[in-house]
């Protein structure tokens, strides 16, 4: 038996129809895992549905969980334009949480430049930590990959010797950052919820990144790095310079994840700031087939499930783990059903049979 | 305590040992997936899951030996799955890799929470105790770092000369550094290069299985999210530190056992005054380091995350 | 001989790729101790045949015999032990293994272990029968490409193949090593191997072979006793269906010297290059692939730069140059992997026409695509050169090798270029797209430019070419007239040999 791969035609509504496949695909499998754990799957996935769309809370708690998801995601996937794995979202999505928390703290910052200063801060941060693993990749060739993934631990464990080290609170001693200054707060735009300055930033972003890709010539430059860098050097590209760019851009939008969940959210750096926020980033980018609008249902995506399990979890006694198990799926099954949208498989029979005719 | 006092005592050297076997293991589950031209990411959650299927095993039947084999026999299942993804379905192997790791990692959080619900003590299991080898551990200084370890300890020992063996001596070895460095080429000569990366990768998986058990039938004695913590990514670059060769992929392995025993005495050393949190980064900071070093002088397999396609004209 | 029985039978034999027929319903024999000549364009279906033999491809119908008995080629390793060998065009070697592990993957060994003992054994013994010896012990990424596929054939030989399949196996061999290449099938004819060789050179295929089989378009066409009665154009007419088209090369008066390299080196122990192209002139390096051509291609066109030396265009030195420099000091490069070195093969062919120029004006003004005119010059340049099918959004990927290469020749000849290098232009296209670039190059040729062509195909060389100089390990070792070139003489060149310096 051979398994062989035939490619289709190409098909349009199949391209779209793919990513729900997938998600209906991993949903399945956690349907599974919820009756594995003695639930009941339909009880369970409607307690999940309720807690994060039913009502203005659930829902606008829901949207500001997929800000700093949009972020990442929008990370993952302009660094991947240029075929280039950042993984290290997570860590720049801390030096962003850090460097807005230190700024939004400072009382020698005019008040109106605070937010400004917290935003701006975090993305220079991000793009900082990300030009390394930029830099070692168009300079050295160094793999990005185990740069990026050993500097998110390098950066969480700088970030908790800060908070049990001069962050420490010294009266309570709980390793949180100080808070930041009421002035430094985001404004939110509907009393009683959580839909802070962060949502539109991430909203903006999308809008921003997605002129880039599409309009300008930096856009073109960078698919074609990301299609083909040997045609792109040919053709008179700069490979190097536009990867780099395009890693800047992407830990700066990471970094501005973080300075949301301080702005907008927690007011103070916590050890547990990004639940994986940056790696979910990735599954975001590709849920979003790589396209910038696609990233916000994929991220609303990702946030409800979180939400959902969260209150589920309370209910029926179902770990709430069930969030990152249907984040690790649905992104294999994404891939899959990528694959399963241009190929057919073949299942050819060991041929014996047809030789004896 | 000085600086010199912490390294110059048997005790870090065994230390060392410990701490390095895990990592072992793991470099070379990467390095038989590696050299069949396949890149392993999921070997950080194949780690967390042979750690699970171990710890759960011997925690309801008692026997260490069963959780061994489960955490190899775990892991060996999941590699299939890596196979069918990259080799099979030929999907990048980076973001395949992520997903098999991130996929298992929610699955085995789950699975330890349900199994073993939410408590302030997490439940333990007595780990295998160290078995000192008759004459050998009596040479002095070598023999109690050497020999006075855990059985897993000497199979891990026998498995780095065992492997090289398998590479270099044998034609199902040559098959598999063939298939690593030209697929086309192996075809040509009768080898199927999908089944032979689909056989590497489930040995790959088994071993970091085997990996991930050690960390608590042996090392810890229980069970935490943060049991694997990276271990698997380091792994990714000592197999390039190793040159994709056994007994220099010991000597890597050895050389971060090291690293991490350093850290550890620092911590508990108060010698330096600062976070220990800073000492945890260490490992992490050395393999960034060697991963800019030793990229300019890697000798990778040529085909390694080339997928094999054979209907390719 | 009395067994006349084939060695290998194949009928009925029908493959598809996708949508593209690659055989139609095929018949095909060999008998012990026959060559057979496998002739007919690229993409006739040659080698694709003969793949399904091997085991790489199934069949989608048909079957086929081994020696007269029903046989199931479900793998490689079913064909190999059926005593089926394969030598393809590209040689598939380990390169950082030894010889003597590349001859022995795949084998069972002795006790589980690998059996060097026997092997070497069996390596002198093909040597001492056929002439094809190597030093077991030598990495083969350091042969020759030449050294590399007598490689690929003692391998074959080596697990006792009775039929040995070559996939254009001159193609990177010099004249003088095709005649040891000969010699060697000839000895293995007295053994009672079958040999296919698979060529689209009519001249080697009425030297060598007992039979023609003649294939176009997937099907057999004709199947022919070579009694020295075929002529190469009779074969020609039979490959292609029609008449091929002969390019005629007028005299003209050539202009001052437009591309001047001097003192150029490839790597730090290669020898410098000095070569002067004037306008108007084609200069056609020939050489065994392999020797440096496509650095010294790369080197002129800015992709890497040279271990040192000058390069002049019009006069004017380009020092320090990138392919950006290069392009605008007006040099077009048209690369020989066109879709993996000239083209985006994802991108549409409105991306593809403007990939070197899609940052600035009129194709951009201020970092803003200009898409509209983007289009609007894909579309001009579709029609054109009749690029087909004529979708401007299609990816180019998609096109065949002939439409890709029309496209890319169409884009580096809209910058009006003062000099052109082109390397391998007709490699792998059919034969109206060959008639197509090589017009175009005598087109540009008439309006000026100067053009550096770099093949591998003799034939091609001695068409086009005003002058032809010769690339040997990384330098060029003699450039003449092509009225005075001979064949066997740039042969000789070609294999490091001589050359009396021309008059």
């Amino acid at each position: 038996m051979r398994i062989t791969l035939e490619p289709r035609p190409p098909s349009r509504w199949r391209e779209v129809l793919m990513p729900f496949a997938a998600i209906a695909a991993s949903l399945v499998l956690c349907g599974l895992l919820i009756v594995i754990a003695g639930a009941n799957p339909f009880q369970a996935f409607a307690i999940m549905g309720e807690a994060a769309f039913a009502g203005k809370f659930a829902i606008t708690e829901t949207v500001a969980r997929a800000a700093p998801l949009v972020l990442t995601g929008l990370a993952a996937l302009v660094a991947l334009r240029t075929r280039f794995w950042n993984i290290g979202g997570e860590g720049q999505l801390l030096v962003g949480a850090m460097a807005a928390a230190w700024l939004g703290a400072r009382e020698d910052i005019p008040v109106p430049l605070l937010v400004p200063a917290m935003l701006v801060g975090a993305a220079l941060a991000g793009a900082a930590l990300a030009a390394i693993p930029g830099l070692l990749k168009t300079r050295l060739k160094v793999d990005e990959v185990v740069s990026t993934l050993m500097l998110n631990f390098i950066v969480m464990y700088l970030m908790m010797a800060l908070l049990s080290g001069p962050w420490k609170d010294p009266v309570t001693g709980w390793t949180d950052s100080p808070d930041i200054l009421m002035d430094a707060e985001f404004p939110v735009f509907w009393a009683g919820t959580r839909l802070h300055l962060g949502v539109l930033v991430a909203v903006i972003a999308v809008i921003g990144i997605g002129i880039v890709l599409k309009r300008t010539s930096f856009g073109l430059a960078m698919k074609v790095v990301g299609e083909n860098p040997k045609a792109a050097h040919h053709a008179g590209l700069d490979v190097g310079r536009i990867t780099l760019f395009a890693v800047l851009l992407s830990g700066a939008l990471a970094g501005l994840a973080g300075a949301g969940e301080v702005g907008g959210t927690q007011f103070q750096v916590i050890a547990s700031i990004s639940p994986g926020f940056g790696y979910a980033g990735l599954v975001v980018a590709m849920l979003a087939r790589l396209s910038a609008v696609g990233v916000i249902p994929a991220a609303v995506f990702l946030a409800a499930i979180t939400t959902g399990a969260d209150e589920m979890s309370r209910q029926t006694g179902v770990p709430f783990f069930i969030a990152d198990a249907v984040q690790g799926l649905s992104l294999i099954a994404v891939l899959v059903a990528m694959t399963l949208a241009r190929y057919r498989i073949r299942w050819r029979p060991s041929p014996k049979r047809e030789a004896a005719s | 305590m000085s600086m010199l006092d912490i390294i110059l005592d048997i005790g870090f050297f065994a230390a060392a040992i410990r701490l390095a076997v895990p990592l072992l293991l793991g470099t070379l589950s990467e390095l038989v997936a590696e050299r069949s031209g396949v890149l392993n990411l999921g070997i950080e959650g194949m780690m967390l899951a042979g750690a699970l299927a171990g710890f759960a095993t011997a925690h309801v039947t008692g026997s260490l030996w069963l959780g061994v084999l489960a955490a190899l026999i775990l892991g060996a299942l999941i590699g299939l799955l890596m196979a069918l993804l990259v080799v099979i379905l030929r999907l990048d192997q980076t973001v395949a890799g992520l997903g098999v790791t991130m996929a298992t990692t929610g699955l085995v959080f789950f699975s330890y929470r349900l199994g073993f619900g939410e408590s302030a003590t997490p439940p333990a299991i007595t780990p295998f105790s160290t078995i000192p080898l008759p004459l050998l551990s009596d040479i002095p200084y070598i023999g109690p770092v050497l020999f006075n370890q855990y059985a897993l300890t000497y199979i891990t020992y026998l498995l780095v000369p065992a492997l090289a063996f398998f590479l270099f001596r044998t034609p199902a070895g040559l098959a598999l550094r063939t298939v690593g460095e030209n697929p086309k080429a192996a075809a040509g000569v009768g080898i199927d290069p999908i089944k032979v990366r689909i056989l590497a990768l489930m040995a790959a998986g088994a071993l970091a299985g085997l990996a991930g058990a050690y960390l608590n039938l042996a090392a810890f004695g229980s069970f935490t999210f943060g049991i694997i913590s990276g271990r698997g990514w380091i792994c990714l670059a000592l197999v390039v530190l190793g040159r994709w060769k056994p007994f220099a992929c010991a000597g890597a392995a050895l050389l971060f056992g090291a690293v991490d025993a350093f850290q550890l005495r620092l911590q508990t050393s108060g010698s330096v005054d600062l976070p220990y949190q800073l000492f945890l980064a260490l490992p992490y900071v050395a393999t960034l380091i060697v991963v800019i070093v030793n990229t300019r002088f890697a000798a990778a397999p040529a085909a390694l995350m080339e997928p094999y396609d054979p209907e390719k004209r | 001989m009395a067994d006349d029985t084939p060695l290998l039978t194949l009928t009925g034999i029908t493959k598809r790729f996708g949508e593209v027929v690659a055989n139609r319903d095929v018949d095909f024999a060999l008998r012990p101790g026959e060559v057979v000549g496998l002739l007919g364009e690229n993409g006739a279906g040659k080698t694709t045949l003969m793949n399904i033999a091997f085991g790489l491809y199934r069949p989608d119908a048909g079957t086929i015999a081994v020696a007269g008995r029903p046989a199931v080629i479900g793998s490689t390793a079913d064909a190999i032990a059926l005593g089926i060998g394969m030598v393809h065009q590209h040689t598939h070697v380990v390169a950082r293994h030894s010889v003597l592990e590349n001859l022995m993957a795949g084998l069972a060994g002795r006790y589980g272990l690998i059996d060097h003992t026997a092997a070497l054994a069996r390596l002198a013994e093909i040597a001492a029968a056929y002439g094809l010896g190597l030093d077991p012990d030598r990495l083969v990424g350091d042969l020759a490409i030449g050294e590399k596929q007598r490689l690929d054939i003692i391998r074959a030989l080596f697990r006792k193949a009775r039929v040995l399949i070559l996939d254009e196996p001159t193609s990177v061999l010099t004249p003088q090593e095709t005649e040891g290449l000969f010699s060697a099938i000839k000895a293995l004819k007295t053994d009672g191997v079958g040999v296919v060789y698979i060529s689209h050179k009519l001249n080697e295929v009425r030297a060598i072979t007992d039979r023609v089989v003649v294939m176009r378009r997937g099907a057999v066409v004709a199947d022919a006793v070579n009694d020295g009665t075929l002529t190469n154009a009779g074969l020609a007419v039979l490959m292609c269906g029609h008449e091929p088209e002969r390019i005629t090369r007028t005299p003209h008066q050539t202009g001052a010297a437009r591309l001047e390299l001097a003192g150029l080196r490839l790597g730090r122990g290669t020898r410098p290059i000095d070569l002067k192209v004037q306008g108007g002139e084609i200069v056609g390096i020939a050489g065994v692939s392999g020797n440096g051509q496509v650095r010294f291609a790369e080197a002129i066109a800015g992709v890497t730069s040279p271990a040192a030396g000058t390069i002049r265009i019009d006069g004017k030195a380009v020092n320090a140059a990138s392919p950006r420099r290069m392009q605008e000091a007006g040099l077009a490069y048209i690369p020989e992997d066109r879709l993996g070195a000239g083209l985006v093969g994802t991108l549409p062919v409105s991306d593809n026409m403007v990939l070197s120029r899609f940052g600035a004006s009129p194709f951009a003004h201020f970092g803003w695509l200009d898409r509209k005119a983007m289009a609007a010059f894909a579309e001009r340049q579709i029609t054109d050169y009749d690029i087909r099918p004529p979708d401007a959004k299609l990816p180019i990927g998609l096109l065949s090798g002939g439409n890709q290469q029309k496209a890319i020749v169409a884009r580096e000849l809209a910058l009006k270029p003062k000099v052109l290098i082109i390397a391998q232009p007709t490699r792998g296209l059919d034969v109206t797209a060959i008639a197509f670039v090589h017009r175009e190059l005598m087109r540009l040729r008439a309006e000026g430019c100067a053009i550096l062509l770099i093949s591998d195909d003799l034939d091609e060389i001695f068409q086009l070419s005003d002058r032809i100089a010769v690339m040997y390990e990384s330098a060029i070792v003699c450039a003449m007239a092509v009225e005075q070139a001979t064949v066997a003489g740039i042969g000789l060149a070609m294999n490091g040999g001589a050359v009396e310096a021309p008059a």
